[in-house]
């Protein structure tokens, strides 16, 4: 599927031939290992814009008429019960955690990529290893702390947990992007008069926009997809939306399209920051260490 | 969640110490004073609540009889290695963990050689590719549960029917697919989502390989197999180990999908589903906090290996620098 292959004459050698016949077949076989990918994932789309005697039928109804029930149902059209309040917590908690984050994560990468502090590679290391050891071996602490505290069912509990969560990876990234800010501009800035708070916000920020946009997309990935701090430390109040869908479907019995629904509009949010950030993901996935 | 993992890996060789003049000591903090917020927060936040856990690994203590709580030194841990549902959610782990890192990096390198070369659409392709990562894990886990594993109207056996009709077979197979095999259902809907994280590391690898070596290698005559095993695959080495390793991370602490697809039931509860359910549910606070120490020594013994990995990657990168 390169190159449109030209109506072949004599003068193509047939080695050449052969080769674009060999990556039109390897083209396809991309495009196929794409949709193979991709089909669970539509399958979720389109059972969701199915009424729900067609959503469960067996062989699947490919054909039924679409309709958006299943959408209207989850927004508690018949039931009343909305999934605003889960909706607005989840947001909540990712938007200020990931501000949160940046705020934290801004002046530390500062220190570590354009004032290099002393032993700067093994504070990194250090940002690191917080990272990589599991959650579940402090959870328990924290909820007891919190329950004595009465902050259980709390957006704000869960907000410092995901700065926690995603601080690491933030420096991480941002260390590498602030790395390719000059530093003589800076100190430019420093020579008229500008100190640290004013050279961050007006010299360091801007030039770093992008990679600091693709940092707090990721953190906002993670903070919105987090189900275990959320399904331990809150209850009715904070609910997070994926908490609010794995009760979801026990509540109320097992409608499929409705279902689907939901997980497509929890889904969006992450959605559209994944294709937004797509270059930088990796990046941010390998905590910064692939470029 | 723990202090520094391991050894500290080691810092990219400094060039020869200049003896350098002693700063004063404002100058210096002024340096580290950016830096402290972030740390300060990570250690609050993160290091006291697992010293708390390594305290109460060491108390016999359930919350529903909170008055029998008392000192059991290693009792706990004894427990851990001892208690069958335990062990099998330690093998549970083992095997989620190697199944879908080794599966999902095969799958990730077969995909990330198909999208490095230029054909039509390969943007499109890649965003088709990694939209299985940017479904919410709960969303991921419940539609492999309801929408394609379900016995009755899931895709698999929808589609089993529909190819069984096609031949006039009216009794095809409709197997249960969580039931007969619960662990092999996880790992499927695992590989599903983290393969695209696996192609995007090493399609970001591949990217980095020089195109001059690799132009130089077919103009003399090397086959694609050649090329690949003796250029792309030693290039490729740290990448895929850095995909191995923080996979293995990742899904080491994958709760999400046990939960969500079998609730840890039919033997598939691994160690994060466990230590939840020890706690959250049977209110043994000593014995989950006992193995929370033992899930943290294991990763401490992958994270060891991770940490080198990224930091020859870094090293290269602060050397460039």
């Amino acid at each position: 599927m390169t190159t449109a292959t030209p109506p072949a004459t004599p003068s193509v050698p047939r080695a050449l031939r052969r080769a674009r016949r060999r990556s039109t077949a390897l083209g396809v076989l991309a495009w196929a290992a794409g949709l193979a990918f991709c089909l669970p994932a539509l399958w979720m789309l389109l059972t969701s814009l199915h009424a729900e005697p067609d959503a469960a039928t067996n062989p699947p109804s490919l054909f039924a008429p679409l309709t958006l029930d299943g959408y209207r149902t989850f927004f508690g059209a018949d039931t009343g019960v909305t999934p605003w309040p889960p909706l607005l917590n989840s947001l909540g908690a990712s938007v200020f955690s990931t501000l949160l984050v940046l705020l934290l994560a801004l002046p530390a990468a500062y220190a570590l990529s354009i004032r290099r502090v002393r032993k700067w590679t093994d504070v990194m290391f250090f940002f690191l290893s917080t990272k990589m050891l599991p959650v579940v071996a402090g959870l328990l602490p924290v909820y007891l702390f919190a329950k004595n505290a009465g902050t259980l069912d709390n957006i704000w509990l869960l907000v410092l947990l995901y700065t926690s969560m995603n601080l690491p990876i933030a420096v991480w990234m941002m260390q590498s992007f602030l790395a390719d800010v000059p530093v003589s501009v800076i100190e430019a800035a420093q020579v008229d008069g500008a100190r640290l708070p004013t050279v961050l916000a007006r010299v360091v920020a801007p030039m770093a926009a992008p990679g600091i946009a693709a940092t707090a997309l990721i953190c906002f990935i993670f903070s919105w997809n987090e189900l275990l701090f959320a399904r331990v430390l809150t209850g009715v109040v904070a609910q997070t939306a994926p908490v609010f869908l794995t009760g979801f479907v026990t509540s109320q019995g097992l409608f499929l399209a409705q279902l689907c629904a939901a997980s497509v509009v929890v889904s969006l949010p992450v959605l559209a920051a994944g294709y937004a950030a797509q270059d930088k993901l990796v990046q941010g996935l390998s905590l910064g260490a692939v470029k | 969640m723990t202090t520094a993992v391991g050894t500290t890996p080691q810092s990219p060789p400094r060039p020869p110490a200049a003896p350098r003049p002693k700063r004063p000591g404002a100058r210096a903090w002024a340096t580290r004073a950016p830096l402290l917020p972030a740390l300060v927060f990570l250690v609050v936040v993160t290091q006291l609540p697992f010293v708390a856990t390594l305290v109460i690994s060491l108390f016999d203590w359930n919350s529903l009889s909170p008055d029998k709580r008392a000192f059991n030194g290693l009792g706990n841990y004894a427990s851990v290695f001892t208690d069958a549902a335990l062990r099998e959610s330690v093998l549970n782990t083992i095997l989620l963990t190697a199944g879908v890192v080794l599966t999902t990096v095969v799958l990730g390198l077969a995909l990330a050689l198909l999208l490095d070369r230029a054909f039509f659409g390969r943007g499109m392709v890649r965003t088709l590719l990694i939209t299985p990562f940017l479904i919410v894990p709960v969303s991921a886990a419940l539609l492999w549960k309801h929408a394609l594993y379900n016995p009755e109207y899931g895709l698999l056996n929808g589609t089993l029917s529909g190819i069984g009709e096609l031949f006039g077979d009216t009794d095809p197979a409709q197997p249960d697919w969580i039931a007969q095999m619960p662990l092999l259902a996880v790992v499927a809907a695992l590989v599903w989502q983290w393969t695209p994280f696996m192609m995007l590391i090493l399609l970001a690898g591949l990217q980095s390989r020089p195109a001059e070596v690799v132009e130089a290698a077919r103009l003399d005559g090397a086959s694609a197999w050649q090329t690949f095993r003796y250029l792309t695959l030693p290039h490729l080495r740290r990448y895929l180990e850095l995909g191995v390793l923080l996979g293995a991370v990742y899904i080491v602490q994958n709760f999400d999908a046990v939960f969500t697809i079998t609730a840890g039931g039919l033997g598939t509860a691994n160690l994060p589903y466990t230590i939840y359910q020890t706690f959250y549910q049977a209110h043994e606070y000593g014995l989950a906090s006992a193995a929370g120490v033992v899930v943290v020594i294991g990763t401490i013994i992958i994270a060891t290996f991770a940490l080198r990995t990224v930091s020859s990657l870094f090293s290269e990168e602060a050397n460039r620098a």
